[in-house]
């Protein structure tokens, strides 16, 4: 455990001096003041940081968290009922291929007009997002599953709950782990359009208003804080399924 | 009492591509705590007529009774196993093992014990952290036969368990199925595409007829169980005994390649 720890630290810890390394060299090759280099805009990082940083930090995490989390619990457990149900399945797929390709993220303007400028048009958009990614992911998983394996439950007795929880859930969840992080990827990317375009909170705000007033310091303090935000999410759910799929990891 | 009775069995799966009639009026009675080996050649029905025992599928036609109780969906002592499928991945081996525990509502405490009980029995009492992906495929059929022996399972229907098996694995897990029966004397069903298998477990030996599925014949064998059995005269006797019954139903060309893969 405390090996494997410190493999990870290693990895990124190198990955991050590569990083740094090739920003530093763009920044000299570049040569403009709208690319800084890694240690100044670090330092303002730092300094913006304790100040005026992480209130719109705060609240880029809450709308994103939220959203995700929304998305997901309606989702996950719709996907996986219309996977296991061919009935059902008639009636919702046509709905589902039919808006499934429509670009959410173009319902901004219209959200923005009826929900107002605050989190709650931001969260309902990014939910969106997050829900359709998951809602096919979960129904062609569950639809995956091995008739063998719903079998052999049923044949010590299992119902239709029984199934669900030993069966379906558990062989569908590496799937929507999957999903959700790249599901998570277009969040924050979501999140920073939205954020840009409409209100005077969050990273996409921190980030446009610097931008504007041309302190491109600043900017990049933003810029890193919504990096960290990815990284974040993305590491947590790493974490989540090496405890919830444990059985993914053995064997190979 | 698990005496399986099958009184004219039909059954006739609807596919896209048209209906596929397994079972045509099949007879089968096992006594209870009678063990019987059913052989035939790939698609005969062998399958379906476990699917019927085990409540999961109902005849099109005829009846299915256990303990001279119509089969109306699974029974709270019948297990299935088979090959492929049973175990659940995700599930540790103590886990898997106490699942028919689980789903008929025991009490954690109970069914842990029990399930640790019934590892211990077939050799597995140090793996019940493992999951199915780290064992052996030997070491998978024992954990399905754990389960069984936890639900005190008074039939086992198997399904080619041991088809999948390296020959010294197998023979490993035929001494443990004889093994359990001579103990325990439960109600045996085991389908089995090995001559030798079937002899050495089947105090009879059904032989099905290729689609739809009718038991053509069936062979007497009342040493089944003694001590040594495998290597005497009569054994072998049996053993090609059921080969020409196979040979005459057309399942095979004579020789040993019913012994095949799995179907
Ligand atoms: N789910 C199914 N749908 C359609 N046909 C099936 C299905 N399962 C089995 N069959 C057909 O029924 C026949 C008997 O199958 P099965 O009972 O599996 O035979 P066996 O186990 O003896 O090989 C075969 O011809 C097979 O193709
Ligand atoms: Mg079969």
């Amino acid at each position: 455990m405390t090996g494997s720890l410190t493999r990870k630290l290693v990895g990124y810890l190198g990955a991050a001096l590569v990083l740094l390394v090739g920003w530093q060299l763009l920044s000299w090759a570049v040569g403009s003041p709208a690319l800084p280099g890694p240690l100044p805009a670090l330092a303002a990082f730092v300094t913006s940081f304790a100040t005026d940083l992480w209130p719109h930090l705060l609240s880029s995490a809450r709308r994103v968290l939220a959203a995700i989390a929304l998305g997901t619990v309606l989702a996950v457990p719709l996907g996986l009922v219309l996977g296991r149900s061919p009935r059902l399945d008639a009636v919702a797929a046509p709905m589902i291929f039919l808006t499934y390709p429509v670009p959410k993220v173009v319902f901004l303007p219209v959200l923005l007009i009826l929900l107002g400028l605050g989190d709650t048009s931001k969260i309902v958009l990014i939910t969106l997002i997050v829900f359709f990614q998951l809602l096919v992911t979960a129904r062609d998983a569950s639809r995956a599953i091995p008739p063998g394996s719903v079998l052999s439950v049923r044949s010590l007795g299992a119902g239709r709950a029984d199934v669900f929880r030993h069966v379906v859930f558990p062989a569908t969840l590496p799937d929507i782990f999957t999903a959700l992080r790249i599901g998570t990827g277009t969040a924050v990317a979501v999140l920073f359009l939205a954020e840009s375009i409409a209100g005077r909170t969050g990273l996409g705000y921190y980030i446009v208003d610097a931008w504007g007033r041309l302190s491109y310091d600043a900017m990049f303090a933003g810029i890193i804080g919504m990096a960290l935000l990815g990284v974040a999410l993305y590491e947590a759910l790493e974490f989540a399924e090496a405890r919830m799929c444990r059985w993914t990891r053995v064997g190979r | 009492m698990a005496g399986l009775e099958v009184r004219g069995a039909s059954f006739t799966y609807r596919g896209v591509g048209g209906d596929v009639a397994a079972l045509d009026g099949l007879h089968l009675a096992v006594a209870d705590g009678e063990p019987i080996a059913v052989i035939g050649p790939s698609g005969c029905g062998k399958s379906t007529l476990l699917l019927l025992a085990a409540g999961l599928l109902s005849p099109s036609q005829g009846e299915v009774a256990v303990g001279g109780t119509p089969v109306a969906g699974p029974r709270l002592t019948t297990a299935l196993i088979w090959q492929d499928f049973g175990l659940l991945p995700w599930k540790t081996v103590l886990a898997n093992a106490a699942l028919g525990l689980q789903v008929r509502r025991i009490g954690r405490v109970e069914r842990l014990e029990r399930a640790r009980a019934s590892l211990a029995r077939v050799g597995l009492g140090e793996f019940e952290d493992a999951y199915p992906g780290e064992l052996s495929g030997g070491m998978r059929q024992r954990l399905a036969l754990a389960r069984a022996l936890a639900l005190e399972a008074d039939l086992l229907l198997m399904d080619e368990p041991l088809s999948a098996l390296d020959a010294l694995t197998r023979e490993d897990l035929q001494d443990l199925l004889l093994e359990l029966w001579l103990q325990r004397r439960h109600t045996s069903v085991l389908v089995t595409h090995s001559i030798e298998e079937a002899v050495y477990l089947g105090r009879r030996v059904i032989v099905l007829t290729p689609r739809p599925g009718r038991a053509a014949a069936e062979i007497d064998n009342p040493r089944m169980g003694e001590p040594g059995y495998r290597d005497t005269p009569e054994f072998y006797e049996r053993c090609a005994e059921l080969r020409h019954l196979l040979a005459a139903e057309g399942a095979v060309g004579g020789g040993p390649a019913v012994d095949g893969g799995p179907s």
